[in-house]
């Protein structure tokens, strides 16, 4: 199973990105091979609107069954629910920390957006 | 004939001076009230709306049937609405333009060209003259279409008032466009002095001709006037701050009510202009 993080850099060792939308990269993890690969997420950092359900487009195209971020609104979340990608909010501040709490399964699915749209 | 009356900075006397040359104007004059996001002509003027017309955009309407699901219409689409999943496609109403490039792009033909409710106009017989209002529906943020629609009821026959939104974003350039003849209205603070420029700059690009009325204006203070004798901008009328006028405002009264002795100078100008 593909995990996508939300990343200030390319690897999981760095700090955690805690928007989705805005999220300067996302970290592929593969949980078989534990390997990692990146998606760079300029364009949707700089986009004038809809960069969250762009960058969900970015991890439905990456196979990514999980993602695992600090916020998610409503488009967003939308578009991943569709794609029946679950969507994991941590406090974690690195991406290894996060992987460590979703291994211990101290995190769970969210079910809803935690934050409010910035159009609506 | 189309004269727009904007000003950069909010609150420097737009409606106030649009209101006061269709009230000298009379029955010469059409105003159209472009602030669409809080148009404000109509709470000077006694009259109900005699006629409503709604402001539609095309939106796109996905026929799931013969969609190939693949995802041209979000890629095209340059305001992030649409994103195509697993054969579902998702709309982001809020987002889109209505400009129709999914439409276009589709190779499917899978898109229909469906319509969304963006806005109205308000139709008003007023004290003399005529205003068609234009208001923006709540929670829509596309204002440019509801004026250009507005702006197609301009009457040849007649001079036809702009009142624009305040601002150089595209709503204001919007009420602008096309116009023979801007009247910038501010006031003479730094800040009223700080937003005409950046209007007039906006009008230069525009190739857009244009004076400037001082409202509220002080004897004591040049800032406004010393601008425009040094940028050799036409300087077109003064209204000095007058208590009497405020108080009347306060009570919902146009400005030709409060002081009925500045239609003569309304009448000047407009001369000047060769509205009449």
């Amino acid at each position: 199973m593909k995990i996508a993080f939300s990343s200030y850099g390319k690897t999981l060792d760095v700090l955690l990105d805690e928007r989705f939308g805005r999220a300067a990269n996302f970290v592929i993890y593969d949980t078989e091979t534990k390997e990692t690969a990146v998606i760079a997420n300029t364009q949707n950092l700089e986009a004038a609107q809809g960069a969250g359900i762009q960058s969900a487009m970015h991890i439905v195209n990456a196979g990514a069954e999980a993602v695992i971020t600090g916020h998610c609104g409503p488009k967003a979340f939308h578009v991943l629910q569709t794609a029946g990608i679950k969507v994991y909010l941590t406090r974690a501040v690195t991406g290894e920390q996060a992987l460590r709490e979703f291994e211990a399964g101290r995190l769970t699915p969210s079910t809803q957006a935690d934050v409010e749209g910035h159009w609506a | 004939m189309k004269i727009a009356i904007a000003s950069g900075k909010g609150g420097t006397g737009k409606t106030t001076v649009s209101l006061a040359l269709a009230e000298t104007l009379g029955n010469r004059a059409r105003l159209f009230d472009c602030d669409v996001e809080e148009p404000n002509c109509h709470l000077f003027i006694n009259a109900q709306p005699t006629h409503i017309e709604p402001v539609n955009v095309l939106t796109p309407e996905f026929d799931l049937k013969h969609c190939l699901g693949c995802g041209k219409c979000a890629q095209h689409c340059h305001f992030n609405a649409i994103a195509a999943v697993k054969q579902q496609m998702i709309h982001f109403a809020e987002l889109c333009h209505g400009c129709g490039n999914c439409v276009l792009n589709c190779p499917a033909n899978a898109i229909a060209r469906g319509t969304r409710q963006i806005g109205r106009l308000e139709f008003c017989n007023a004290a003399n003259f005529e205003l068609i209002s234009g208001v923006a529906q709540i929670g829509s943020s596309m204002s440019p279409p509801v004026i250009r629609q507005l702006k197609r009821h301009a009457d040849r026959q007649r001079i036809n008032l702009f009142d624009a939104p305040p601002g150089t974003a595209c709503a204001m350039t919007a009420a602008v466009d096309g116009c023979d003849y801007v009247i910038l209205v501010t006031e003479p603070t730094p800040f009223g002095l700080h937003d005409l420029q950046l209007a007039i700059q906006t009008l230069k690009m525009m190739n857009l001709r244009f004076g400037v009325i001082v409202n509220r204006a002080d004897p004591q203070v040049d800032i406004i006037g010393g601008f425009c004798r040094q940028q050799q901008i036409k300087l077109l009328m003064q209204i000095a701050f007058s208590r009497r006028i405020a108080e009347g405002y306060s009570r919902g009264q146009r400005l030709l009510q409060a002081a009925p002795e500045l239609k003569a100078e309304f009448e000047t100008m407009l001369k000047g202009l060769g509205a009449i």
